[in-house]
């Protein structure tokens, strides 16, 4: 009885956080173009852009903490994943450029004629068709995953040296995105969009259009994401974090388990990408850093792995923080960001969120007073 | 009568000569000298300055040659003169003092032309030959050797006759063996020359064997074509040699900064991801130190390396033991929170040097030791290269000696292996934790002293080094000093010898990818621990 009554309240919660970022999608689009500019409940373009930004690093902490919370991968490469996504989007948004570009240039993007080459390399073909570059924003973060995966999870390798060899991933991928020879647009990366579908990219109806689009892929991830994890297949991802022998030894596939979330997730961070380049309106290599990618880590932690909502909460929080603290404090953003890595692993292992429902479960507890022991949700570490 | 006479003119003459002959001995008169006389004369004059046989006139000579000689119209001295702007500078003939400026026409040229400027070659080549520094003799020996002027032949030989050094010896024997390959020499000597050359060390050697050989025909030739490709292969050599050293030189920068990790992740399993700015806090170190005695003592700057050392290990070694009481004891058993948890320190510390040092790069000198090359048969060592090698072999050894024969080392294996049993054998468990996370990062203070001297000292310097190092010490296998060794200079060595085929960044990137693919292979690096220790 205690079992489904957790479930119900589980699956209340995400019938609410969906229903929230669904209103999120219309109302704040809607408040941006219909009210006038001095209501009190105008959001301005600015604003849009900044939660709009927040919305898909909100993704990408979702998708982090569907392999590091419920899985106990702590994959320090998913911004790699986001990253891949971005330049398959920023490529679709330079073809569409066409002969605006400072070069004008009818096929070649501004940094190919810059480079002298004459035709598009092989890679870039395709890209002008928005559906072809929306397939290779789920295939090519999706492949490398599968691929690096398949290895990494076949011959066991597990824990810190997993997370070591992402590292080692997405450093190589910077590395390699800087070279002028990748034709990625090297150091400056690719920018100076001018639409999307037709569409002016600067427009505000535009931007309010990708607000709700990263408010919907949102939503939309965080239904697959608790329906795997809610359904058995997700009691099994649990198993292989708490105890990946055990699994292995009852006759689960570890591998093809692991390979799957992991592969699922990769695509997320993709669309998270994806949806990113248009409204910050570039792409370089530097989001490639390793660095990125252990602050994603950080977003999932504060708000509470192994929740789908608290990495939704700790990556809009600690932007926030990042956007407030940039402004006001620029020298100090640094320390307050290896503080929260700090205090997070020391005092708020279960983040916030994880904080939150232990504190309620004893409370409850405490007013119930029942012999019947209460089940909380537990997230033991992943070792 | 007549006897008389020839007696009393002879007694004449004699003085005159014995003034003549010492105002000849003089360099600085005959060098005046040249201000009068004609052409022929100087031809004279030349000859009577080589027989005085003094280094120090071949300046003048060589100005001479250049048509850089003028003297004073006012009292005839003679002078190396160089123009600036409309003037000219005057410079001693002797001793390169400048003596001041004088306009254009207060001097006027020594003249000289094409026959003398060949003799005075020949006057110059037998002048450094002679020299009594063998350095200078070298030097002259090895422009005959590039020139091969015929004119010299003689000047070599005279100068072989008393030539005692064997380093001079050889360098001069080379430079004949290019003469006679100019010369009109017999076909046997030619071919006896080229085998000289061939010997000798030398991509000199090649465009002057190509020239020859593009002259001459028959067996001479063949021979000069045969010495070429001969030559050619142990250029070869030495230049795999060189790559190997580069790679040698890389992987001991690799080592010195994996070796501190290969204590705190190898030996306690703990993932420091703040292991860079412990190298960078020793690499500040040195900087303060070195501004320190700039400021206050200047000549102890050589050593200022020798007193950064321990500093910097105090430095890094303390800043580890705080983190490992205030912080990491409290996540051991939980590697990923450890490394997030260290990560939030290492920002914190680059951001503290930041705040404190700015983020500019810091100007870190090297110790007069450390500066110039050593030359070792066909290859270029340089100094700071070379004792960063040294210096890097060092430090693992005495961590190998600490971790093998000390008391402190024994109870640190100890604990790796099985703590409870340690500890129930009365061992401070938490007390050896917290010294080997400090001599880990000491260990990293130090590699920080020899960084600052290759490296850009910056807040970012650890970054730079955080990846590589982890992927060495995993590379080499977790736990395992000599895996670290073997994995640091493998990575290196690999790393150079990719660099000429695919350009560095692309090198860098295919060591990377191969180190992922390797993992897979071998999930516990090269040299696994094996046992029971590895599960735990």
């Amino acid at each position: 009885m205690i079992t489904s009554f957790l479930f119900k309240a589980l699956d209340r919660r995400a019938i609410w956080v969906v229903s929230a970022l669904i209103a999120l999608a219309i109302l704040v689009p809607a408040s941006n173009l219909l009210l006038p500019s001095d209501s009190a409940f105008h959001v301005s373009n600015f604003t849009i852009s900044l939660i709009g930004k927040y919305l898909t690093y909100a993704l990408l902490a979702l998708a982090l903490d569907l392999v590091w919370g419920y899985c106990g991968i702590l994959s320090l490469g998913h911004g790699a994943f986001f990253a891949l996504g971005g330049y398959a989007m920023g490529m679709y948004l330079m073809r569409q450029i066409g002969s605006r570009g400072v070069y004008g240039d009818p096929i070649l993007p501004d940094f190919m004629v810059f480079l002298n080459w004459k035709e598009l390399p092989w890679f870039w073909l395709g890209f002008d068709q928005f559906w072809f570059a929306a397939l290779m924003i789920l295939l090519v973060p999706g492949v490398l995953a599968f691929v690096f995966g398949w290895f990494a999870f076949r011959s066991r390798v597990t824990g810190v040296y997993l997370s070591i060899i992402t590292q080692a991933m997405t450093y190589a991928l910077l590395l390699a995105f800087f070279r002028n020879e990748m034709g990625f647009g090297g150091n400056n990366g690719l920018t100076d969009f001018k639409d999307i579908l037709g569409y002016d990219i600067q427009s505000d109806t535009t931007r309010a259009a990708l607000f709700s689009a990263s408010a919907l892929a949102l939503a939309a991830s965080f239904l697959i994401c608790s329906g795997i994890v809610r359904s058995k297949f997700g009691k099994v991802l649990v198993a292989v974090r708490d105890a990946e022998s055990r699994s292995r030894f009852i006759g689960y596939r570890v591998e093809n388990v692991k390979l799957f979330v992991f592969v699922v997730s990769a695509m997320m961070a993709g669309i998270a990408g994806a949806l990113y380049v248009p409204q910050v309106g570039i792409i370089n290599p530097g989001e490639f850093a390793p660095a990125n990618s252990i602050e994603v880590v950080i977003w999932t932690a504060v708000g509470g792995r192994g929740t789908l909502i608290g990495p939704i909460i700790g990556a809009v929080l600690v932007n926030a923080g990042k956007s407030v603290f940039t402004a006001a404090f620029p020298e100090f953003w640094l320390f307050a960001l290896g503080a929260l890595f700090v205090a997070t692993t020391l005092f708020l292992p279960k983040g916030v969120v994880g904080s939150f429902s232990s504190a309620m479960a004893w409370l409850r507890r405490r007013t119930a007073k029942s012999d019947t022991p209460v089940a909380e949700p537990t997230v033991r570490a992943a070792e | 009568m007549q006897h008389l006479i020839r007696f009393l003119i002879a007694l004449l003459i004699v003085p005159l000569l014995i003034t003549g002959v010492s105002a000849q001995t003089d360099p600085r008169s005959l060098i005046d000298a040249m201000a009068a006389g004609n052409l022929k004369a100087r031809a004279a004059q030349i000859e009577a300055l080589a027989a005085i046989g003094d280094a120090k006139t071949v300046p003048a000579l060589q100005a001479l040659s250049d048509g850089a000689l003028y003297f004073r119209k006012s009292d005839k001295k003679v002078f190396i003169a160089q123009k600036s702007g409309k003037d000219f500078d005057l410079f001693d003939p002797l001793t390169a003092e400048n003596i001041g400026t004088v306009p254009k026409g207060s001097v006027s040229k020594v003249r000289v032309n094409n026959s003398l400027r060949r003799l005075i070659r020949s006057v110059i080549g037998t002048l450094t030959l002679l020299s009594p520094d063998p350095q200078v003799r070298i030097a002259a020996a090895q422009t005959i050797f590039k020139t091969g002027d015929p004119d010299s032949l003689e000047a070599l030989d005279r100068a072989l006759v008393q030539e005692k050094a064997p380093d001079v010896r050889s360098a001069m024997e080379l430079a004949r063996a290019s003469v006679i390959l100019k010369s009109d020499s017999t076909d046997a000597d030619k071919i006896a020359a080229i085998g000289l050359i061939q010997k000798g060390d030398g991509r000199e050697a090649i465009p002057l064997l190509n020239e020859f050989a593009a002259q001459s025909d028959g067996p001479v030739s063949a021979a000069a074509n045969k010495a070429i490709v001969e030559i050619e292969k142990t250029i070869a050599l030495w230049d795999i040699g060189q790559t190997v050293w580069y790679g040698i030189s890389l992987g001991s920068v690799l080592l010195l900064a994996a070796i501190g990790l290969a204590v705190t992740f190898g030996v306690m399993g703990v993932i420091n991801m703040a292991h860079g700015e412990m190298v960078m806090l020793g690499a500040y170190t040195t900087y303060v130190v070195q501004e320190i005695i700039r400021n206050g003592y200047p000549g102890l700057f050589d050593y200022s390396l020798a007193l950064a050392l321990p500093l910097a290990f105090l430095v890094s070694g303390s800043c580890g033991f705080v983190m490992e009481r205030t912080i990491i004891r409290f996540l051991y058993g939980r590697p990923l929170e450890t490394l997030l948890a260290t990560w939030g320190v290492s920002l914190i510390l680059q951001q503290t040097i930041r705040t404190i040092f700015g983020s500019t790069n810091k100007e870190v000198g090297n110790p007069t030791w450390m500066s110039g090359a050593y030359e070792l048969g066909g290859l270029t060592l340089t100094a700071n290269r070379l004792w960063i090698v040294v210096f890097a072999l060092f430090v693992f050894a005495a961590l190998f000696v600490v971790l093998k024969k000390t008391g402190f080392g024994l109870q640190m294996r100890a604990v790796t292996q099985n703590r409870k049993m340690a500890s129930s054998m009365g061992i401070r468990t938490p007390w050896v934790d917290a010294l080997t996370f400090a001599l880990g990062s000491g260990i990293a203070g130090i590699a920080g002293v020899a960084l600052s001297q290759i490296a850009n000292v910056s807040p970012n310097l650890g970054q730079n080094y955080i990846i590589d190092s982890f992927m060495v010490v995993v590379f080499g296998g977790v736990g395992n000093l000599w895996g670290t060794l073997i994995g640091a200079l493998t990575l290196g060595v690999a790393n150079k010898f990719l660099e000429p085929f695919a350009g560095a960044v692309l090198a860098k990137i295919l060591i990377l990818v191969f180190i992922i693919l390797f993992i897979q292979k071998r999930p516990r690096g090269l040299f696994a621990l094996k046992g029971r220790a590895v599960e735990a």
